[in-house]
């Protein structure tokens, strides 16, 4: 799972308005950006960024029918075929009353069947330890993360992201992946490279 | 200036202050951060104590049965389902600021969303304890799950509402969890990366599940929360619907009426405005959070409060000339004899409710008063006290005189195991309730800082000054082309 130990230059940014420029001209100069943290969901940073649009909703949507076709596949095999009781002389298969259950069905299948699909995707979990590039990437910095490759310049690249608008420019090395870990222990794996 | 969504300068600001983000995240983690005040520990030794006589309440009626309840034959639901309804209803108000306003795009639902989805699934536990223990032999209580067992194996019957209500409420909790744990979790990662000490880094580090705020993350999580607000929606609408189902596909006269779904679904909501005013006009003061439950906010909810409080008087003279119109002896007996009629033994509770849910809130046409917060206090524990009362009367007075005089009721009052069942369940929700406003963000921080730039009020004065000055701009240019 583990993608490598890798360099990133990083710079962060105090305002959305000078982010988005920034964002553009980095991917024009041909640097790779591996991501942009940001505190709270900036709407268009996706599309800036060339990320394409998520299919989570389509698989609420299969999770969903999942919920329905177990529902009524669930509810007519009992009271038709295995246990067929009269209630009131009605018929065995009286769908208009199993209609609340197999919609409530459909509602729980795709609610949950989503969220884990979400966390699976994005490797959200209790006890996973990531690493975070930016301490207050979650408070009021959008946090951009640029790539680099063994041809990568990183002077130039860091005096570029400088030029951008960037803040607190450095250079970080980390593992790409991601794996289970304490919160309590020290991270031996990352260190901030100085003389960079 | 680059803005990334455009809102007219008419509209009020919904943060209130000169804020920037850091700030924002500094008043509403702040008061998680700081030891609880003397105010949090009195609330929370006041909701232990209520829990603890529901606790004994339950036990009596566990280790004597259900005859410790003053329930009799002809009245087989009283106080019990009562409080279930009333929970549930109440429950509904953060469902629909949560999702439905969501979906309508309603910006200033970012300041009370958190604690309102809060609210929801503690009254939705605290609503599920009453079925569940009017059971009587709870622990039979897994009987009500559809598996495979050695009686037959003997299903449950899934054309009875009582079992909808067991798939409904239990999705409603799921959900609803999913859907504000989802919300929170961005949140909390924002704890954890603010903490001082090492607990406070572990233990929100392993409830924020390794957040990281990556631009992918965030697009899944809004599409995650979109899709999560359209289930909710119908979810929510479904629940109160299949509530009121319990009653309404039923034979007495007063619960078998077509207009219950509707009028049940507008009541929640009506209810649940009412306690989320109630706590929030609490919260905002306490954790002094009165830029961002703002005036504006308690207004809008007053809005919605007397919105579906006409609704809900609405759907009360609907039944009472459904029940004339209908020529039907048994409904106009129900309705006007048994509810209307001041003077039979339950008529007082019916014009109670009526005068709490159908004439107090029309005070809220006045702004002045929806916009006043000691009036807005006071009205919604009115509007809650009204709606206790309206299930109440649905349920009570629909059966305490039934078919046959012979075994018409005795004047039922509740036992005080009953009372003591209820104050429990009062004890269980702010217990809840204490530990979340102590422990979690009482607001969206995320979404907050989402909407700070088109919504707050510093910068919306220096958008009006610029808009203000483009306007005089433009009209220059166009008096010089003029020329």
């Amino acid at each position: 799972m583990a993608g490598g130990i890798k360099k990133f230059v990083v710079g962060s940014f105090t305002d959305e308005a000078v982010l988005f420029p920034a964002v553009k001209n980095v991917r024009k100069a041909g640097y790779k950006i591996h991501d942009v943290y940001t505190p709270f969901p900036v709407h268009g940073l996706d599309h800036a960024l060339g990320i394409r649009e998520t299919s989570l909703h389509t698989a609420g949507f299969i999770y969903g029918i999942t919920g329905t076709t177990t529902a009524l596949g669930f509810i007519t095999w009992i009271l038709v075929k295995d246990w067929p009781l009269n209630f009131g002389g009605k018929p065995h298969f009286s769908l208009p009353a199993w209609i609340p259950i197999t919609f409530e069905l459909t509602v729980l299948f795709s609610a949950i069947g989503m969220v884990l699909t979400f966390c699976y995707l994005c490797t959200l979990a209790p006890f996973v330890k990531k690493h975070h590039f930016h301490q207050r990437a979650t408070d009021d910095r959008f946090v951009m993360a640029i790539e680099c490759t063994d041809k990568t310049n990183d002077a130039e690249v860091q005096s570029f992201l400088q030029s951008t608008g960037a803040q607190e420019i450095n250079v970080q090395v980390a593992e790409t992946g991601w794996w289970i870990g304490t919160y309590d222990r020290e991270q031996k794996l990352y260190k901030e490279e100085k003389g960079y | 200036m680059s803005l990334l969504k455009y809102e007219s300068q008419q509209r009020e600001p919904l943060v209130d202050g000169d804020k920037d983000y850091h700030q924002v995240s500094e008043d509403i983690i702040g008061p998680i951060e700081m030891k609880p005040g003397k105010l949090w520990y009195i609330g929370f030794f006041i909701a232990q104590a209520l829990l603890i006589i529901g606790i004994y309440s339950v036990y009596r009626e566990v280790a004597y049965g259900i005859g410790q309840w003053n329930l009799n034959k002809t009245i087989g639901w009283g106080w019990d389902i009562t409080n279930f309804v009333w929970w549930v209803g109440i429950g509904h108000a953060g469902t629909l600021i949560s999702a439905i306003l969501l979906l309508f795009r309603q910006g200033w639902r970012t300041g009370v969303n958190r604690a309102a989805e809060a609210m929801t699934i503690f009254a939705v536990m605290c609503a599920g304890q009453f079925p569940i223990w009017h059971m009587g032999r709870v622990w039979m209580a897994f009987f009500v799950m559809p598996y495979p067992n050695t009686r037959g194996p003997l299903w449950v019957n899934f054309n009875s509402p009582l079992l909808w209500d067991v798939f409904a409420i239990s999705t409603y909790f799921t959900v609803s969890l999913l859907f504000w744990y989802s919300g929170l979790i961005p949140d909390l990662a924002l704890v954890r990366d603010r903490a001082k000490t090492k607990l406070r880094k572990m233990l929100y580090g392993i409830a924020s599940f390794g957040w990281t705020g990556s631009t992918k993350h965030w697009q899944r999580h809004e599409s995650l929360s979109l899709v999560l607000a359209g289930l909710s929606t119908p979810l929510v609408l479904s629940v109160h619907t299949i509530v009121s189902f319990d009653f309404a596909t039923s034979v007495i006269p007063g619960w078998h009426t077509t207009i219950f779904p509707p009028y049940f679904v507008a009541g929640a909501i009506f209810s649940g405005f009412a306690m989320v005013q109630t706590l929030l006009i609490v919260v905002r003061k306490v954790m002094n959070l009165k830029d961002y439950i703002t005036l504006g906010h308690i207004e809008a909810m007053n809005k919605v409060i007397v919105l579906t409080g006409s609704i809900v008087g609405c759907a009360y003279l609907t039944e009472l000339f459904i029940a004339w119109y209908s020529g039907n002896p048994y409904e106009q007996w129900a309705f006007f004899q048994s509810r209307a009629n001041l003077f039979s033994p339950y008529g007082w509770s019916y014009w109670l409710m009526m005068f709490c849910n159908v004439v107090s809130p029309q005070l809220f046409w006045s702004r002045k008063l929806r916009r006043n917060i000691t009036v807005t206090f006071f009205m919604s524990i009115i509007v809650n006290i009204g709606m206790w009362y309206e299930r109440f009367v649905i349920i009570v007075t629909s059966i305490y005189r039934d078919f046959l005089p012979s075994s018409w009721s005795t004047y039922y009052s509740p036992s005080i195991y009953e009372i003591g069942f209820y104050l429990g369940t009062f004890g269980l929700f702010f217990t809840c309730f204490f530990l979340f406003a102590k422990f979690f963000p009482v607001i969206a921080v995320a979404e907050i800082k989402a909407i700070l730039k088109t919504s707050g009020e510093n910068y919306k004065v220096k958008m009006t000054q610029m808009e203000k000055e483009d306007a005089e701009k433009f009209y220059l240019d166009e008096v010089e082309h003029a020329h």
